[in-house]
């Protein structure tokens, strides 16, 4: 073991956040990678398919996402050579990547992500919709609505308050677009430029990039001083 | 390292990296760093690589006309920022690898592949090196491309690409003046602003601009010495003397 090593991240991608909806799974980040605090690379793609049946969404050191991303190929490629019929569902990608990154974190040399698993499959019990995230400690879970970084924060809370079961592809996006919008006010590190993904049973669409408007029209915003000098 | 802006890196580096003298106490001491200004821009048609000439060990500039752009096979160049040792080591690692690589090939790498071979030894030493380069290079599959491998060994392609500690002060004029689709004469007086700009500003960038210029046809070699570059805000047309100012009469001399 390195007991001394401590990785830091140097590139990094912020707050992923996603949600289970009617027809399967959506997920939405924003398109940057910061450099500590410059706003350095901002046309980054955060979400990538893998496999036939689900979505990834990596935030942390960006390095460490790409090479996720080539042992899900590895993964992926081998589990179509077997030629059987059967692929890699959601829950399964989920599981090996819990193992990787747990395993890394043992090994005091982690993979400096947090990473959003969606995606649908056909079980048992008909198509079965699937949301978790693994972060860089091994922390594992699922849950109908997930975020990482300030999206624990400002996203969450809206999310618990407003998912609903089977909610509509556009009532899905208008609440994911909410979220994304306050990351926007309020996490110094994003940037006006959003990706949105979706998974059904039909197969994955990763949006072309796009930007938000923002509301500053509050007259509150336009002469904060006028009843207080020096206020900030 | 505590995640760093190009800024600090070359100062912060230099203290913090071998625990001994911090560039206060003996400031020709440490690390040969490379503060630097790289840039790889694309073109219609290749890529033009840029980059300033500075080496420096704390305070005292040990080279000042280094060569940061080198060669890894005949169609791709690296640009080299970070820790002069640490680029020299992984270019001549990658430039090992591409020689056999072609040989094999029986045809040139591609830039893909040269880029891949710099993020893999970035990525894998990630804990040991302090390296940002940026590689640009031509192929007859993709053309003129330029990839980014900042610390951490990420790998970006993109349009263009700044690095060092001197690229802080260009984010701006990029964002500013960057377009698509610039000519190769363009591109190449494009690369000689923004670098000289940098140096303007970053005290660990200075020297000549030296640029690279990589198409179909082949490699072509600039050297912009460091007195035929534009003047800017607050600098002064160089004189030989003062002797040769009042001689001239036309200095409005303070006289009390």
């Amino acid at each position: 073991y390195n007991l001394e090593r401590r990785e830091n991240p140097y590139v990094t991608g912020n707050s992923v956040i996603a949600m289970k909806y009617k027809d399967g799974v959506i997920m939405a980040c924003d398109t940057g990678a910061s450099y500590g605090s410059t706003l350095r690379y901002k046309s980054v793609e955060r979400i990538k398919e893998v496999g036939k049946h689900s979505l990834i969404g990596g935030s942390g050191e960006f390095s460490d996402f790409q090479e996720i991303l080539r042992y899900l190929d590895e993964l992926t490629l081998n589990d179509h050579m077997w030629d059987d019929g059967n692929s890699l569902g959601p829950k399964e990608i989920h599981a090996y990547l819990t193992r990787v990154m747990y395993n890394r974190r043992n090994k005091f040399d982690p993979l400096w992500n947090s990473l959003v698993l969606g995606g649908v499959k056909k079980g048992p019990k008909g198509d079965e919709k699937y949301l978790g995230m693994v972060n860089m400690i091994g922390t594992h879970f699922e849950e109908n609505h997930i975020a990482t970084g300030f999206g624990n924060h400002m996203a969450i809370p809206i999310l618990r308050g407003e998912w609903r079961e089977d909610m509509t592809f556009e009532e899905a996006v208008k609440l994911i677009e909410k979220c994304l919008l306050v990351l926007l006010y309020r996490d110094r590190s994003s940037i006006n430029k959003f990706q949105i993904a979706k998974i059904t049973t039909e197969g994955s669409t990763i949006y072309p990039p796009y930007a938000l408007k923002t509301n500053w029209g509050f007259a509150a915003f336009e002469n904060p001083s006028k009843g207080a000098v020096g206020t900030w | 390292r505590k995640p760093l802006s190009p800024v600090s890196a070359a100062m912060d580096a230099a203290s913090s990296l071998m625990g001994g003298p911090s560039s206060a106490d003996a400031p020709t001491d440490g690390e040969h760093r490379m503060g630097t200004t790289i840039v790889g821009v694309c073109y219609a048609g290749g890529v033009v690589l840029a980059a300033d000439s500075r080496t420096s060990t704390g305070m005292y500039v040990a080279n000042r006309a280094s060569d940061k752009i080198s060669q890894l096979t005949d169609n791709v160049y690296v640009c080299r920022s970070g820790s002069a040792a640490d680029t020299q080591v992984i270019s001549d690692y990658v430039r090992y690898f591409l020689h056999q690589h072609t040989i094999q090939l029986g045809q040139p790498a591609t830039v893909k592949v040269a880029s891949n071979l710099v993020r893999l030894l970035a990525y894998q030493n990630k804990s040991m090196l302090q390296a940002g380069m940026i590689v640009g290079g031509w192929d007859k599959y993709e053309g003129g491309q330029i990839y980014s491998v900042p610390l951490g060994g990420t790998i970006l392609r993109q349009p263009f690409a700044i690095g060092g500690s001197g690229s802080s002060y260009l984010y701006g004029l990029m964002d500013h003046e960057w377009k698509e689709g610039m000519t190769q004469e363009e591109a190449e007086k494009f690369v000689v602003k923004v670098v000289s700009l940098a140096i303007a500003r970053d005290g660990a960038s200075g020297g000549v601009v030296r640029t690279v210029t990589i198409n179909e046809e082949g490699v072509k070699r600039s050297f912009h010495p460091g007195d035929k570059l534009p003047l800017w805000h607050e600098e002064m047309e160089p004189q030989n003397s003062l002797l040769d100012i009042l001689a001239a009469g036309s200095s409005d001399a303070m006289v009390q």
